[in-house]
């Protein structure tokens, strides 16, 4: 059966019949039909304060649940807006689908009034792309576009939609299959690479598991907590797979890379096998690549081909779903016990010593002071009342360094940050689409002062939608992590790196009609985070932190993983002016 | 290394987009390219030639298969395969050495298609190699214009085309009444 209807309320269909709830935008002159039929249907529609939110937004919402996170903009300026969220998700694997709103298709081309070229624009900032230019064709690509975001290795998707396909009228012929002959999604795992695999790993010496972002994609917690138990094996959670496996898990080590821990590092440089899940050897984890875990075979278990033998080649490669993957691998495991080996158990033995040695040498910093705020004391009292279980969504720079550090995730999906493009301005808008997502969760945005002035807007999102979100900014008065830089590579030069002038948050909060607070002394921290979580709304804390704090351990760019700089070389910085 | 690829692809708007945009976004210089319908009108067939380090062939292969509108990415580097290319070559030279160089066109199985009082246009396929000889020769006579088309290739041994069969979605199976907008 078909019904006539105008292309703007067959879009809404398609995203109803996809089960959206919730789509983060702003409108425009050529998504007029669109917001019109939108006015009294069930989807909601979160007015964002500006299209880089919306798509921020989105992946909060998506990030929180594996969910498709849905924004929408309008053309020209609203979808050029659009593309830095949109990259974003591209590199964290983040299944987005995002509207635009096209100029008349007879107008295309003619440079006119809000016209640009969006499909062009967002070729690479996508996993693909549509441009609607005939009402018939809407319906197909709109379900294309979810599918083909949140199949395979789950990436944006931006459907270009010209306003006379919003405003013609229509035969609506519900999409019931999709056709992609050229979209190749590999699942499985081929059956002898796993069969090599586990044979390695019963095999080795100095395992390591090195777990990523694939593995929350994939929802395959539970498989891996099995995979590590069963054959006890050690294992470090990427910035993107953090509460991939819990931080309390006895199995755990902690993040590796660039600032990961002492111990997480050195047992790359020391392992024997590296069992890479969801992965990509990213140059923040891998340091100088040389250098990197020089004595390991690899096994590589991804659902993008493209991944594997990117950046190291593995010994055994294996492209599917790592879920599925590691389920196999767990049933092998469990049918084929080896012979017990001596010599193995011992090796394996000693190299948990040496790990929970390392561990014991240099554990990760937790100063605190009796007059100031360390920022490390602040993330422990985060964690102290999160108790990894709250979502945190964090922004960019040594704040987000610290928090991947000392705060607990006890399951996937809590810890949401921007880690492959690293984008400023993120940790608020991700913790509005999360608390949409998760209204029953407790959540931190967690936000530097340069981050968080890229966002203020937002708070009017936040008081419209009297959003609880406990917005914490760790207000060290500078932007830290480039100042952190200056400080140790360019001669404490520091340039463009200071924050004056930030505003008052009491007063700021109160303009948006909620609470908020400056602290600035290490006593009044946890009374005042725990205010924060009491208050039923929206809550603001400025935390003022010690300014010159550099986040150890740290890998200098370019070095080796295991060469890392575990603390200040001499009494912290002062500023050079 | 020059690494050539075919590449079959669905002929949708913005498909040669998503190649070049793909190959120069990740560092590949693309050292010619053509694109025509096969058979089948829905469908493009490519060939490419890319300057890449050899230990990133595979790579290039990969992202372009990753390509949704690409169904199949094809190394033909190392592969048997026929490669050639045609040349269009405009030359005026003096009168004296006209015959002289429809004998060297001839060599390399050149066409002359067009001829006037200043000199020849001539048009010459063959292997890419062959071609800059060729060319070479040619600008030993005279002035010369070059027009040349880019490489074309074909697979000796067909390799079996694996595609994606349809997929039920969820969508189209939802609950809910279709609402009528309009009367
Ligand atoms: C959009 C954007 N611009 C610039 C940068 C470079 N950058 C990385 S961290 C950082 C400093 C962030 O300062 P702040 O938000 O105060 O956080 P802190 O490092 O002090 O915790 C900058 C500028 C970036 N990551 N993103
Ligand atoms: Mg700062």
């Amino acid at each position: 059966m078909s019904t006539l209807m105008s292309g703007a309320r067959m879009l809404l269909e398609c995203l109803a019949r996809e089960g959206v709830d919730c789509i983060f935008g702003y409108p425009g002159g050529v998504t007029l039909p669109f917001y019109d039929v939108l006015y009294d249907h069930h989807i909601r529609h979160v007015l964002v304060r500006h299209e880089e939110n919306a798509a921020f937004a989105a992946q909060g919402y998506a990030r929180v649940t594996g969910k498709v996170g849905v924004c929408c903009a309008t053309s020209g300026p609203g979808a050029t807006n659009l593309t830095t969220g949109l990259v974003d998700a591209l590199l964290d694997s983040i299944p987005i689908v995002a509207i635009t709103g096209q100029v008349p298709t007879k107008l295309i081309g003619s440079d006119a009034f809000q016209e640009a070229d969006t499909f062009g624009i967002t070729r690479s900032c996508t996993k693909h792309n549509f441009l609607v230019k005939r009402l018939e064709d809407l319906g197909a690509a709109v379900h294309e576009a979810f599918y083909i975001a949140a199949s395979g290795r789950p990436g944006p998707v931006l459907v270009d939609i010209t306003k006379d396909v919003l405003q013609g009228q229509g035969h609506y012929q519900p999409v019931t299959s999709i056709h992609l002959p050229g979209y190749k999604v590999f699942t499985e795992g081929h059956t002898g690479q796993i069969r090599r695999a586990a044979q390695l790993i019963q095999e080795s010496e100095r395992p390591l598991v090195y777990s990523g972002g694939g593995i929350i994609a994939a929802g395959a917690s539970a498989e891996l907590r099995e995979f590590v138990e069963r054959n006890d094996l050690p294992t470090v959670n990427t910035l993107m797979g953090l509460g991939g496996l819990p931080s309390e898990h006895p199995n755990f080590i902690s993040m590796p890379g660039m600032h990961g821990s002492y111990a997480a590092n050195m047992a790359f440089s020391n392992c024997d096998l590296i069992v890479a899940l969801g992965v990509r050897f990213d140059d923040r984890v891998t340091g100088r690549l040389a250098a990197f875990a020089p004595h390991a075979k690899v096994i590589h278990v991804d659902i993008d081909p493209a991944e594997i033998g990117k950046i190291r080649n593995p010994d055994v490669p294996i492209v599917g779903d790592v879920k599925r993957v590691l389920a196999k691998l767990n049933k092998l495991t469990s049918e084929e016990k080896p012979a017990p080996n001596e010599k193995l158990t011992a090796a394996r033995r000693a190299w948990w010593h040496q790990i929970r040695q390392w561990k014991l040498e240099h554990p990760l910093q937790v100063s605190t002071s009796d007059t100031e705020i360390k920022p490390q004391h602040l993330m422990s009292e985060i964690d102290r009342l999160s108790g990894g279980r709250a979502i945190v969504t964090s922004d960019v720079g040594q704040h987000q360094m610290w928090a991947a550090q000392l705060i607990r995730f006890g399951e996937p999906r809590l810890w949401v940050n921007s880690g492959g493009l690293g984008s400023m301005g993120f940790g608020l808008p991700a913790a509005i689409g999360a608390q949409f997502a998760r209204p029953d969760k407790l959540v931190f945005s967690l936000v530097g002062d340069g981050g968080f002035q890229m966002s203020i807007p937002e708070l009017g999102t936040v008081a419209s939608n009297g959003l609880p979100i406990k917005i914490i900014i760790m207000n060290n008065g500078y932007l830290g992590m480039v100042r952190q830089w200056q400080t140790l590579f360019y001669n404490n030069r520091l340039s463009a790196v200071e924050l004056d002038n930030f505003p008052d948050a009491e007063k700021l909060a109160a303009a948006y009609g909620f609470k908020g607070k400056t602290i600035d002394k290490p006593w009044e921290l946890a009374s005042a985070l725990e205010e924060a979580v009491r208050e039923p709304g929206p809550y603001l804390l400025n935390v003022k932190v010690t300014p010159f704090e550099n986040v150890y351990p740290m890998v200098p760019a370019g070095g080796a993983i295991n060469e890392m700089v575990l603390g200040p070389p001499q009494p912290a910085a002062v500023p050079a002016k | 290394m020059l690494q050539i690829i075919s590449l079959l692809l669905e002929n949708k708007p913005g498909a040669l987009m998503r190649v070049t945009g793909l190959l120069t976004q990740r560092g590949y210089n693309i050292e010619s390219l053509t694109v025509a319908r096969t058979l089948d009108p829905e469908l493009s067939r490519m060939t490419i030639v890319v300057d890449v380090d050899a230990s990133q062939r595979q790579q290039v292969i990969k992202q372009a298969n990753k390509l949704i509108n690409v169904l199949q990415a094809t190394d033909l580097t190392e592969t048997p395969a026929v490669v050639r290319e045609l040349v269009l070559v405009r030359i005026k030279m003096p009168q004296e050495t006209r015959t002289t160089v429809l004998k060297e066109a001839e060599i390399f199985g050149g066409r002359v298609v067009d001829s006037s009082t200043e000199g020849f246009a001539i048009e010459v396929t063959g292997d890419p190699e062959k071609l800059d000889e060729f060319v070479d020769v040619m600008r030993s006579y005279g002035e010369i214009d070059v027009t040349r088309s880019g490489a074309l290739a074909i697979a000796l041994d067909s390799k079996k085309l694996r595609l994606q069969p349809p997929v039920l979605t969820s969508a189209g199976q939802a609950s809910r009444p279709v609402p009528s907008e309009t009367a």
